[in-house]
């Protein structure tokens, strides 16, 4: 009944299989004088999760802020689910299906989970402002179905018994957890994580693994994620890319990468 | 569903028939599910359960099997003991926080052929195992979440389970009339469930008892406390634990209650504000853990709120418990109580959940009297009842209106109780059980052949008829100067104070008692918090100076009670530590149901026991740890051991004099 570890071949071979969900290609975007991100293409296929690594100010941040809309490269062009984009606001790839939780967290700290949860549904809810103040109704039927997801969302990452208690409160691994179930509240197509277990002893990362594998698997949820803790990424990710000052010096395969000599050169420095 | 007419009540499954017939649209079961509570009815459990019957019938569980139950507090759970049972079955519940191991060695003792687990961590902890489990044919799940992938030649989805007897019910009309006929053919001698006993010592053994041992004694125990078909229960205590199983199922069947299943373990407290049981069981750490967790926020409220607690929490202290054992209290002493009930004890009740409580019980260990009394004074009816796993936990049980803080109440009808010459208890009872399973030679050692059972616990009777624990029998020793020394007496003392979680004492046929102790990290932190005193971790806040000076005073205090007690005086602790990791179940420290075991400790921080007896004021050890992952490290420590006082009473002077 054990899962036998699948080998190198297969495992590429699976992700050659998979559509591409998300393709960037030659994107560059710089602030004034300063390049963030060099002349850098790869792809994010549906269904896998995908890592994003590479030393501190790599530009990993800024690579997630160029896909769900933040930042506008100055050159290149992505293309999200075939549809190729031009300038965007981060509230529409909301609307595309982009979700993302933030390094330092960024929920509303006297709001209680639920609430925050719920506010993760606000771009899904289409009553007006007008019946919503009516309260009963429509409104109300509305918000019902929307509280049901979101309970169904509580449930699978585990978050029961902090429903009602306001987030600032919360220990920063829980805080997580909320802001990871608020990203899922908007049923995103790509979910973009930014270092989900930073500053998480070994339990709550343990945890935080589960609940991506899960998130991944039992949802089918497309995942990129910035993580520092190698063994994590090494662990969790199909496909892994890594940057390094702005530039991609390799992508594949865990396996690859983590033999790739330039990639050994960057997150050990090189003797000038 | 048509409910046949006649059924006996000899098992629990034809007492389920009873009481979808009797009861059919009042609440069995409820349970909290995506933040709502769900509930069925006794006709919907009973159909249930008749469709997990079928399908387990169908998988090919038959008359004699064993069927293991691994997980939570869920309906869907206690309906596999009836299900199992309907069939002829054993159901036999098993700890869900123990390890692989653990479990492996129940299923391979049992010879288990069934498993029913709650979720993924149970099965995973199942497929582990299965090359030592030859004889586990299926596992069947009731959460799917992440099991989707598994491979399913051997394992089943509850519902599909129940499908599956749905199945069977709709192709074949006489199906649902087999099922009823061999319901009603179970017998009162017919083995109910074997429950697995955590044991402080060795390998858990297997309790048999009959659906008599725990019909009797439950409705025994229904009539004392009269428990109707009204009651609601909260059910969070382990599943395989035997207060739990009669608590939960047995009670619930036979008087006809409601039990109410919380989320998850971290919601109890929520839950049960919610519901506000009538009846309701802790046992004393959740009393404790309750009572310093207002007292902690009490700290935080307002002057004038303070003010207002502590004048009538002090007022309560005076005419509380008199007040609830109906004595003579002058009315204007009511009349002030009720206004503190408005103000102080209801809010407080409620915050508790214990608005609707009739009953309440605590048991498993010794209360500490001033908790006791705390919360009896705020009109909480809580009681002590004395029992084990081999008795269907009543042997004793304290009628409303005679409580007393350290006894644990007089024998419940039809059991009797006596007191052997080496002064351990012995009680003869229809809730006695059968035998150990497999293991004949423990049942000759614990029943005899009359009937009596040995509990292993000592104790005696006090002259107002009630009966009052010591400690285990064959803990109680002596000291080389040949006064007694009751290790657990000791450590309950000094478990009393917050601050103290647990303490392990050390004396029999040494010079003197020794003891650890492990602080509270709930209490101690708060205090230190307040203190600005900063730690990174329990070793450090534990090896903190002015955390051994509270521990200090506290056991200089316990040894001024000891002094007061001319049996206990010669036992006072002369050196103590405080120990540099919290015990806990995985390292094998405590048991699952958190008691102690003794020797393994002892064997454990055997070079701690030396130093305490070596004179020495500080140690160097090593030990090593199981992280909750299951895997290996350890930690280090130089632990400090402080010298103590002992008090000298005029009766044991001499005694006294020898200890110093």
């Amino acid at each position: 009944m054990t899962v036998m570890d699948p080998t190198l071949e297969e495992v590429k071979r699976r992700a050659e299989e998979r559509e591409v969900l998300l393709d960037l290609e030659n994107v560059s975007l710089s602030f004034g004088g300063v390049k963030a991100i060099t002349n850098i293409s790869f792809n994010i296929k549906k269904g896998e999760i995908r890592a994003i690594i590479g030393p501190n100010g790599a530009g990993k941040t800024s690579m997630l802020n160029v896909i769900n809309g933040f930042y506008q490269p100055q050159e290149g062009v992505i293309t999200f689910n075939g549809e190729k984009r031009s300038s965007m606001k981060p509230h529409l790839a909301v609307s595309q299906g982009i979700a993302r939780t933030f390094q330092n967290v960024a929920l509303f700290k006297g709001m209680s989970t639920l609430d925050n949860i719920m506010a993760g549904r606000a771009t899904r809810m289409k009553r007006n402002m007008f019946w919503q103040m009516l309260y009963w109704g429509p409104a109300q039927r509305e918000e019902i179905e929307h509280r049901k997801k979101v309970e169904e969302i509580i449930d699978f990452l585990e978050i029961q018994h902090i429903r009602r208690t306001p987030v600032g409160t919360l220990p920063y691994g829980l805080q997580k957890r909320v802001e990871l179930a608020r990203a899922l509240a908007m049923e995103p197509e790509l979910l973009l994580l930014d270092e989900p277990m930073a500053g998480m002893n070994l339990e709550e990362k343990e945890d935080m693994s589960r609940f991506i594998l899960d998130v991944n698997d039992q949802l089918g949820t497309t995942i990129a994620l910035i993580e520092h803790d190698m063994g994590v990424v090494m662990d969790l990710s199909d496909r892994v890319v890594v940057l390094d000052y702005g530039r991609k010096i390799a992508d594949g395969v865990p396996e690859e990468v983590q033999s790739n000599q330039e990639v050994i050169d960057a997150y050990l420095g090189l003797s000038h | 569903m048509q409910v046949p007419p006649s059924a006996g009540m000899d098992t629990f499954p034809q007492l389920l028939i009873r009481n979808a017939r009797d009861w059919g649209d009042r609440p069995a079961y409820r349970e909290k599910d995506l933040g709502i509570w769900q509930s069925w009815t006794w006709r919907e459990v009973l159909e249930e359960v008749r469709k997990l019957s079928l399908g387990l019938k169908s998988l090919g569980c038959k008359e004699g099997d064993k069927v293991a139950v691994i997980g939570a507090n869920r309906p869907h759970l206690y309906w596999v003991f009836a299900a199992v049972q309907a069939l002829g079955g054993v159901p036999i519940p098993v700890y869900s926080d123990s390890v692989a191991e653990e479990i492996a060695y129940v299923l391979g003792h049992a010879e288990v052929r069934f498993a029913v687990a709650e979720d993924q961590e149970q099965v995973d902890k199942l497929l582990e195992m299965s090359e030592k489990l030859p004889l586990l044919e299926h596992i069947i799940y009731e959460d799917p979440k992440g099991l989707r992938d598994y491979d399913h030649t051997s394992l089943h989805r509850y519902l599909s389970v129940q499908e599956a007897g749905q199945a069977l019910l709709d192709t074949d009309e006489q199906t649902a009339n087999e099922w009823f006929e061999a319901v009603n053919a179970g017998k009162r001698e017919d083995i109910a469930v074997i429950l697995y006993t955590s044991g402080t010592t060795g390998r858990p053994k297997g309790v048999m008892l009959t659906f008599k041992n725990l019909i009797v004694a439950v409705e025994n125990a229904n009539k004392f406390d009269n428990l109707d078909e009204n009651a609601d229960t909260v059910a969070y205590l382990p599943m395989a634990w035997v207060g739990d199983h009669v608590f939960s199922y047995a009670q619930c069947l036979t008087a006809g209650y409601c039990v109410n299943c919380p989320e998850g373990p971290e919601t109890v407290s929520i839950d049960r504000k919610e519901i506000a049981p009538t009846y309701m069981f802790a046992p004393p750490r959740v009393f404790e853990g309750m009572l310093t967790h207002i007292m902690v926020r009490m700290e935080d409220a307002s002057k004038m709120k303070k003010k207002l607690f502590d004048y009538f929490l002090d007022y309560a202290n005076q005419v509380g418990e008199r007040i609830l054992n109906g004595d003579k209290v002058s009315l204007f002493a009511r009349m002030k109580y009720a206004v503190g009930e408005f103000c102080v004890y209801g809010p407080l009740k409620n915050e508790m959940g214990f608005s609707r409580v009739r009953v309440a019980y605590t048991a498993g260990e010794a209360i500490g009297p001033e908790i006791f009394k705390f919360y009896r004074s705020i009109g909480l009816n809580l009681k002590q009842l004395y029992g084990q796993t081999e008795s269907s936990v009543f042997i004793t049980s304290q009628p409303d209106g005679q409580i007393y803080a350290d006894t644990v109440g007089v024998p419940m009808p039809d059991v009797e109780v006596k007191i052997a010459d080496s002064g351990e208890v012995m009680y003869r009872s229809p809730g006695a059980f059968l035998g150990y399973y497999k293991n004949d030679d423990a049942t000759k050692d614990t029943k005899t052949e009359e009937g009596w059972v040995h509990t292993g616990d000592a104790g005696m009777f006090l002259d107002n008829g009630h009966l009052k624990i010591i400690d285990r029998a064959k803990d109680v020793g002596k000291l080389n100067d040949g006064s007694m020394f009751a290790p657990k007496y000791i450590e309950n003392k000094l478990k009393f104070f917050p601050n103290i979680k647990e303490a392990v004492t050390f004396g029999n046929e040494r010079d003197y008692v020794c003891a650890f102790v492990n602080i509270d990290l709930v209490a101690v932190g708060n205090w230190a918090e307040r203190n600005n005193i900063a730690y990174a971790s329990y070793q450090e806040l534990a090896a903190h100076p002015e955390v051994y000076k509270t521990i200090q005073s506290h056991v200089d205090q316990v040894n001024k009670d000891l002094s007061q007690e001319p049996m206990m005086a010669g036992a006072q602790i002369k050196r103590f530590l405080v120990l540099h990791k919290e015990l806990d179940p995985d390292d094998g420290e405590l048991t699952r149901t958190q008691k102690v075991r003794r020797n393994f400790v002892a064997d454990r921080y055997a070079p701690l026991i030396e130093a305490f007896y070596a004179g020495e004021t500080s140690k160097h050890v090593v030990t090593e740890v199981t992280f909750e992952d299951g895997r290996q490290g350890t930690i280090e420590a130089t632990v400090e051991i402080r010298e103590m006082d002992t008090y000298r009473t005029d009766a044991m002077s001499a005694i006294g004099e020898a200890a110093e």
